[in-house]
């Protein structure tokens, strides 16, 4: 499918797509446990402005203000009806933004998981996720998003209800996941079952990969897993800015600019093409990450230990995929249905 | 499949110790009807609803929350080992009051205002209930007000509070600050948790300590139930 961005991406190699949102919402007032979406209409200047500073710092790309825009998440705020029109306003501010600059930038609709537990291990059905995600996309595409961005997700089953969702909109787009949990998602995903997954989708997205989780060197341990199975598709990294501290008040990512340009480079060696940052990741650090892909040739594919060497530790010993030792089940004496085979 | 063949288990002809073990195995794989027998063959064969819980279920438990600790097992699993365990509990739950069996502590749990995510609140709930800690849970989106009034209601002995977004989490130092107003911030152990926590940040906003996971959740309000009782017996 040829695509804008596909096409930008094709020109240009790589792509810098954006940073923190609720982060940087924080610096312009927003309280906790306010929802930040419910500001595209209220304050719709500040929006402009945080799509803007991502774009004056170097971004190709960048995330509308509607990660929490489905309908399961702003029933806690009482705005469980306006889902279409928040996420239309989310993308307007952005496609204004956008039209302004003098080089094309990618505005990109961002959607979050549900929250929910889909079946059958948790209540929500297949088709009430698919449901989920597709009010949120025809929101986003009337507003004027070049392509969605489905990101944090940690299930399979939800991912693929996006992917299903987004297509009865016909909108491209992409998606990421968190493996935030010893080297998996929370339920239990490896690098490689994503690239088997994405693989298998029909509306399959332009682009995969990792985001959020734990810190910049475990995201780009997941990058390598997905390298290792030589995926189709191009591969997104947006990692944390260091880890969370909490400053007078404040929530502040202890990641540098300079520790953020690193991870950018290791990014692409490893073989992303779209890099950015999530949580934590401030104008400073994109414009540091612009700077060290403009001016730094590509490398070749760095080691784990050159990466613990530039960035720090990983949270955890393997990457939780089948090649490492450490995520065999316990023995078993049972001889249950099902439990014994392995 | 050789697997359907093998799958002849009868539990009542067991002995105990053997039925025990196999009720490990049968919570590590989620298998809930299973439990429920295991558990009525126990009281049957005249164990007290306290030994049952504890060497069954809870010791059950730990292996699963040790391999969930150790990303041997994940959420799926450890969700349907919990299900298998509640179901157990629901049958030993009236058995327990009635017999006046000991109680580990109270805890008054909940994910803060403005945040809806659930899943690792949940299964902190679960698996201290599987410790044998009573458990008060709130649910989602929570003000300061609801766990004050639930804590104080409750006499419970722990606050947990739980965030999964960078925007929700701060939220945490405001019911803090406001139990510190009231002084009755002394009077709880305060136990948080939630993907984008960590030990510094648990720190920072006043509370007892950080729990990386359900398991750590667990052990963590061990330890400071025990001093707590310690205190009390010095007192």
């Amino acid at each position: 499918m040829t695509n804008k961005m596909t096409a930008l991406l094709a020109e240009r190699g790589w792509l810098l797509a954006d940073g923190a949102t609720g982060t940087n919402l924080f610096n312009m007032g927003l309280e906790a446990g306010e929802a930040p979406e419910l500001w595209n209409e209220r304050h719709p200047d500040r929006i402009a402005r945080l799509y803007q500073s991502a774009l004056d710092a170097g971004s190709d790309l960048f995330l509308t203000n509607s990660f929490g825009g489905n309908y399961s998440r702003l029933k806690l705020h009482d705005a469980h009806k306006r889902v279409r029109e928040l996420n239309r306003m989310a993308a307007e501010i952005g496609r204004e933004v956008a039209d302004r600059m003098h080089r094309p930038v990618i505005v990109a609709g961002s959607m979050g998981p549900t929250g929910e537990i889909m079946e059958p291990v948790g209540t929500l059905s297949h088709s009430a996720a698919v449901e989920m995600f597709h009010e949120q996309a025809e929101g986003l595409k009337e507003g004027g998003a070049d392509i969605l961005w489905v990101e944090t997700l940690s299930a399979k089953e939800e991912y693929l209800a996006a992917a299903e969702g987004i297509a009865l909109a016909g909108m491209p787009w992409a998606g990421t996941m968190s493996f935030d949990t010893a080297g998996r998602t929370m339920m239990g995903l490896t690098s490689s079952d994503m690239v088997d997954m994405v693989q298998s989708i029909d509306h399959a997205p332009l682009a995969f990969g990792a985001n959020c989780g734990v810190g910049a060197s475990d995201l780009l341990r997941t990058l390598m897993g997905f390298a290792d199975e030589n995926p189709r598709l191009p591969m997104i990294a947006k990692a944390n800015a260091g880890i969370p501290k909490f400053h007078d008040g404040h929530i502040h990512y202890d990641g540098t600019p300079e520790l953020m340009a690193s991870y950018a480079l290791l990014a692409r060696d490893i073989g992303a093409t779209i890099i950015g940052g999530c949580c934590g990741t401030m104008p400073e650090h994109l414009s540091a990450m612009r700077e060290a892909l403009e001016t730094t040739p590509r490398g070749p594919r760095p080691t784990l230990e050159q990466i613990v060497e530039k960035l720090g530790g990983f949270s955890s010993d393997s990457d939780g995929t089948n090649a490492s030792p450490a995520t065999k089940r316990r023995e078993r004496r049972g001889r249950r249905r099902g439990a014994a085979s392995e | 499949m050789s697997d359907e063949q093998e799958d002849d288990i009868i539990l009542a002809e067991l002995d105990d110790d053997e039925l025990v073990l196999q009720m490990h195995d049968d919570l590590y794989d989620g298998l809930k009807e299973e439990i429920e027998e295991g558990v009525n063959i126990l009281l049957e064969r005249g164990w007290t609803p306290y030994k049952i819980l504890t060497e069954a279920l809870v010791a059950g438990m730990k292996v699963v929350g040790d391999d969930f600790r150790d990303g041997i097992l994940f959420v799926p699993e450890v969700l349907l080992a919990a299900n298998a365990m509640k179901a157990g509990m629901f049958i030993l739950k009236p058995l327990l009051v009635e017999t006046g069996a000991p109680k580990m502590g109270k805890m008054v749990i909940g994910t803060v205002k403005g945040d809806i995510h659930d899943i690792g609140k949940n299964l902190v709930a679960m698996m201290m209930e599987g410790a044998g800690f009573e458990i008060r849970d709130l649910g989602i989106n929570n003000p300061v007000e609801d766990y004050i009034a639930a804590l104080e209601e409750e006499k419970a002995d722990i606050l947990g509070m739980s965030a999964l977004l960078t925007t929700t989490m701060p939220y945490m130092k405001v019911v803090i600050d406001t139990m510190k107003e009231k002084g009755i911030r002394d009077d709880y152990i305060i136990l948080v948790g939630g993907a984008p926590l960590n030990e510094e940040f648990g720190r920072a906003i006043g509370a007892d300590a950080y729990c990386r996971d359900a398991a750590v959740a667990v052990e963590t309000a061990k330890s400071f139930m025990s001093r707590k009782h310690n205190r009390a017996a010095e007192a």
